[in-house]
């Protein structure tokens, strides 16, 4: 292994470390906050897939979020709770299905075609669960029980605590993580990185364009679903703004900020923004415009996301420095 | 193996008012190079570009190795075997040399789209990406970003790429078209190495280079085939040197 991989692992081991012992440390409020905070990393870490290792910015991604959401909502019994080992499943399915669905037929258009296209397909859904009575309309459910978890009626784990609840969220997380690494690393990653770099010639090569990005695409929303049923659990409550453009912008700042060229730079932007409208929210009443003045900040000086800081921390990884050696050579050449 | 690997019959593309390509029939034989010549704007890229699949004819049809491929769109007849390189620069620019070569042998790999492992672990297609790089003579180079090599070395990687894919049939435009002398005598050589089990189509303006490798030359002048036969036989065609003694003579 060589070092700055090594240094990599560990920073990564270091994190983790941390993140078992913060609830011990901080109050329930912190460990609600953090688990929703992860949440909402895990939602940025899977749009991430379609937009920075597949080039395709997209718009519906809190659609396949919120739809996983509902599916929790309207298979929740009144008054008893739903096993979370079958409803979690159906919900990922609910979202993947979504994802490959509207794939299909957003994937055969590029560029600002393709924003526009799943911004509408988003707004769709969104206005399907705003304007139609079954859940709630526009006011939204609630889920009166969180799910459970249980193996023939003895519960394993008890979601109502925020603690266990907030490691069933880090579990999932790390998850999710070692998915997408593998996922990324592995040749369906570098083919789907090669058509972002250069469609027309990873086509002549004989790469299934449509077909990658498909997968990826209905990937990207089976995990959107996790985190969508994960974030309905903890709130107790879904309402259709969960779906709306709105939420699919806040993801994308939340990828811009992290960075879109690695997995968990996403999940740094998640935590990031929330951390910093947390702040922001309890010191400012025009926090909302301080937040915009401060992302703008964020994006203008540091393009390739707050991850870039690591690199100016540690010095360049060994393929950017072959990179900017060469870059460095012409610039005194011109 | 058939023995026409590609054909071509009564190609036709419209661009709108203009004809691209107007009924143009080409065979392509394995263990052969046939090269297209003719005067900018003659249709030659468009010609690849309708045996490639990107573009498609207005009318006319595609035949690999005696079935029709018309139809299949860039991707497909990549993995029936056809391998193109570009006239202008089409890389990936931000990878490496070798990642460059790597995905180009990746996509005609058993398992093109597999979802786990890395991409280190198989042996026979990584031996293909160094034998590749080396036969380009890009070994040197080959973690260098593929944005960063000059013109001609970025050329040379497009050689390689199609190389890695390991096609029947290639179509190369203009190979050496900004290449320095040096790169182009290795280019030459690789070309001509090439055509022992696979078929070549081969559009270049470097006359030497031309009738040095050509088995069969097709000449092209506004979308048609003015000439096509035995390269010393289109040669003193009265139709081609008029078409050439008007340029710059060079034919001769
Ligand atoms: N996509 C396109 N749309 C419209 N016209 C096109 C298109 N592609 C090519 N043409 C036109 O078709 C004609 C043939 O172009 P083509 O690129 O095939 O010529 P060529 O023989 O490759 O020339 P060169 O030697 O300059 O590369 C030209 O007049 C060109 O302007
Ligand atoms: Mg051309």
């Amino acid at each position: 292994m060589s070092m700055p991989n090594l240094r990599v692992r560990l920073f990564g081991i270091a994190c983790l470390a941390m993140a078992i012992a913060l609830p011990f440390c901080v109050s329930t409020y912190y460990t609600q906050f953090f688990a929703k905070a992860l949440i909402m990393g895990m939602l940025a870490m899977s749009l991430n897939l379609v937009v920075g290792h597949g080039g395709l910015v997209s718009l519906c991604h809190a659609a396949f979020f919120g739809l996983a959401g509902y599916v929790l909502a309207l298979l929740s019994p009144r008054y008893d709770a739903a096993s979370l080992l079958t409803t979690l499943p159906i919900a990922i399915l609910c979202s993947g299905t979504a994802a490959l669905l509207i794939g299909a037929l957003v994937l055969r258009t590029r560029g600002v075609y393709f924003i526009m296209v799943t911004l509408a397909f988003g707004e769709m859904l969104f206005f399907f669960f705003h304007d139609t009575k079954f859940a709630g309309g526009s006011d939204g459910i609630s889920i009166n029980i969180r799910p459970e978890i249980a193996i023939a009626g003895s519960q394993l784990l008890d979601l109502d605590k925020p603690m266990t609840f907030y490691f069933v969220v880090l579990g999932f997380l790390v998850g999710v993580i070692a998915l997408l690494t593998m996922v990324v690393r592995s040749p369906f990653g570098r083919a789907l990185a090669a058509a972002r770099d250069n469609e027309r010639r990873a086509r002549s090569l004989g790469f299934p364009i449509f077909r990658l990005r498909l997968t990826a695409f209905t990937l990207s929303g089976a995990l959107a679903g996790v985190a969508g049923y994960l974030a309905a659990a903890q709130f107790g409550f879904v309402a259709p703004q969960m779906l709306g453009w709105h939420q699919s912008a806040t993801i994308l700042v939340m990828v811009l900020i992290g960075g879109l060229r690695s997995v968990t730079g996403p999940l740094v932007g998640a935590l990031v923004l929330i951390g910093m409208e947390e702040v922001l929210k309890a010191h400012l009443d025009n926090w909302k415009l301080a937040e915009g003045l401060i992302i703008i900040g964020i994006v203008i000086l540091l393009p390739n996301g707050v991850r870039q800081i690591w690199s100016m921390v540690f010095g360049a990884s060994p393929q950017r420095a072959a990179e900017i050696k060469p870059a460095a050579a012409e610039a005194r050449h011109a | 193996m058939h023995d026409i690997a590609l054909r071509a019959a009564g190609l036709q593309k419209r661009f709108g008012g203009l004809l691209a390509v107007s009924d143009v029939s080409i065979d392509i034989r394995a263990g052969e190079i046939h090269a297209v010549i003719g005067p900018n704007g003659a249709g030659k890229s468009t010609l690849i570009n309708l045996l490639a699949g990107e573009l498609l004819p207005t009318s006319g049809e595609v035949l690999l190795n005696g079935v029709d491929i018309t139809s299949l769109s860039p991707d497909r007849r990549a993995r029936a075997g056809l391998g193109r390189a570009y006239q202008k620069t089409t890389l990936f620019a931000q990878f490496s040399v070798h990642e460059n070569v790597r995905l180009a042998a990746q996509a005609r790999s058993t398992a093109p789209l597999r979802m786990f492992g890395g991409t280190r672990c198989d042996r026979p297609y990584l031996q293909l990406v160094t034998d590749a790089i080396d036969r380009v003579g890009l070994s040197a180079r080959s973690q260098i970003i593929a944005d960063k090599l000059s013109h001609g070395e970025q050329r040379q990687l497009e050689i390689a790429m199609v190389l890695a894919t390991n096609p029947q049939v290639i179509l190369l435009d203009e190979p050496l078209a900004g290449m320095g002398p040096s790169e182009a005598r290795g280019i030459i050589g690789l070309i001509a190495s090439l055509k022992a089990d696979r078929a070549l189509l081969v559009v270049e303006h470097d006359m030497d280079a031309v009738f040095e490798l050509a088995d069969r030359l097709t000449v092209m002048q506004d979308g048609r085939v003015i000439a096509t036969g035995l390269p010393q036989d289109v040669r003193v065609d009265p139709g081609v040197r008029a078409a050439y003694l008007g340029a710059d003579g060079g034919i001769a």
